[in-house]
């Protein structure tokens, strides 16, 4: 391998280390659009509870860029939180209902979504 | 003297319109001024794709939604309504402190200004939009009263104000002020978007709550009095 093609192997792989592996394939993608319609109006456009709206709000949006919290957090509670709003887990009434809004595969990938989001494994 | 005084202000507003409607009608002036930004006939287009995409609201229902004497004196002189445009999450600014994300004002298009004949004739050619679309059931408004929980359901217990402010900049920002809804929207209308937003606008991002009927009628009886005064 001579010295431009180690150089340019070396840009690709920071190009490819720099790339935010939410934007990673399409359905991930698609899901990072509906969290930025639906959900970055409170949880904000980093997703750690730092939207427009949370200056405003008495309990402060969840931080979905926390590992631990949403490691900690099965798949099941962050569905039902999402489809039946904070009320159903005991959670911020705040938090509201989308199930009027999302079908059941948007709000099935946002949960996808929010495991890349907070680097944490399905539950 | 009098004629004189008379004739002095009928040239102040001449020279203070921006009028194509002297000889236009309303009809022309939305279709001049209002058409290449607002849906005025219903979108075929209902993809989310869309609602990233519009320019500003859709007003194919006005007629339905607003009141007429508040929107001729808006287009003479529009003041902020949606804090962050008609897509907030296009002007959102993402913090880089853990503070609260901000809106890029400068993302931002002001509204134009019509002159007082355009802003005439346009609200006329407005109201006649949207009456023949089923999506507003006149009398849904009981006109009562709306109580003493009314703006405790508002602000707290149904959490409109975490995205709607009620009174200038107190509350959140990706929704509407309604600080003046009161002037604005016609009663009907409200009770008919709490209930169903997304019937008006494909997938919009005010959630659609299931509130009691009781609960939608004491939140509607409570923007009815929220105007804006002389003052203010």
């Amino acid at each position: 391998m001579n010295i431009r093609m180690l150089c340019l192997t070396g840009v690709l792989s920071l190009a490819g280390l720099s790339t935010f592996p939410a934007y990673a394939d399409d359905a991930t993608t698609r899901s990072a659009r509906v969290y930025d319609t639906y959900c970055a109006q409170c949880h904000g456009a980093n997703r750690d509870g730092n939207g427009i709206n949370s200056t405003a709000m008495a309990v402060k949006p969840r931080d979905h860029t926390d590992t631990k919290g949403m490691g900690d957090t099965p798949d099941e509670e962050l569905r039902k939180a999402i489809k039946s709003g904070g009320g159903a887990v005991n959670k911020s009434v705040l938090m509201p209902r989308w199930d009027g809004v999302l079908s059941d595969a948007e709000i099935d990938g946002l949960v996808s979504y929010l495991r890349v989001v907070s680097k944490s494994g399905s539950k | 003297m009098r004629s004189l005084s008379v004739v002095f202000l009928a040239l102040l507003a001449g020279l203070g319109m921006a009028d194509t409607a002297m000889a236009a009608g309303g009809a022309d002036v939305l279709q001049q001024q209002c058409s290449s930004c607002h849906a005025l006939t219903k979108p075929a287009d209902a993809s989310l794709d869309r609602l990233w995409e519009r320019k500003g609201p859709d007003l194919y229902y006005a007629g339905v939604k607003f009141n007429r004497e508040w929107l001729e004196a808006w287009l003479q002189n529009p003041t902020t309504i949606r804090p962050g445009g008609v897509m907030y999450a296009k002007a959102i600014k993402a913090s880089a402190d853990k503070t609260a994300d901000t809106i890029d004002t400068g993302k931002l298009t002001p509204h134009v200004k019509l002159g007082k004949a355009d802003s005439a004739a346009a609200a006329d050619a407005l109201m006649k939009l949207g009456a023949d679309l089923n999506l507003v059931q006149k009398g849904a408004f009981k006109n009562g009263s709306p109580g003493p929980m009314a703006k405790m359901l508002f602000s707290k217990l149904r959490g409109c104000s975490s995205c709607h402010s009620a009174k200038g900049g107190d509350g959140g920002r990706s929704g509407p002020e309604l600080g003046d809804a009161g002037s604005r929207l016609q009663p009907d209308f409200m009770v008919a978007y709490i209930n169903n937003p997304q019937k008006f606008d494909p997938h919009i991002w005010m959630p659609t709550l299931g509130l009691t009927d009781a609960d939608v009628q004491k939140l509607t009886g409570y923007l009815l009095t929220l105007k804006h005064t002389e003052a203010q």
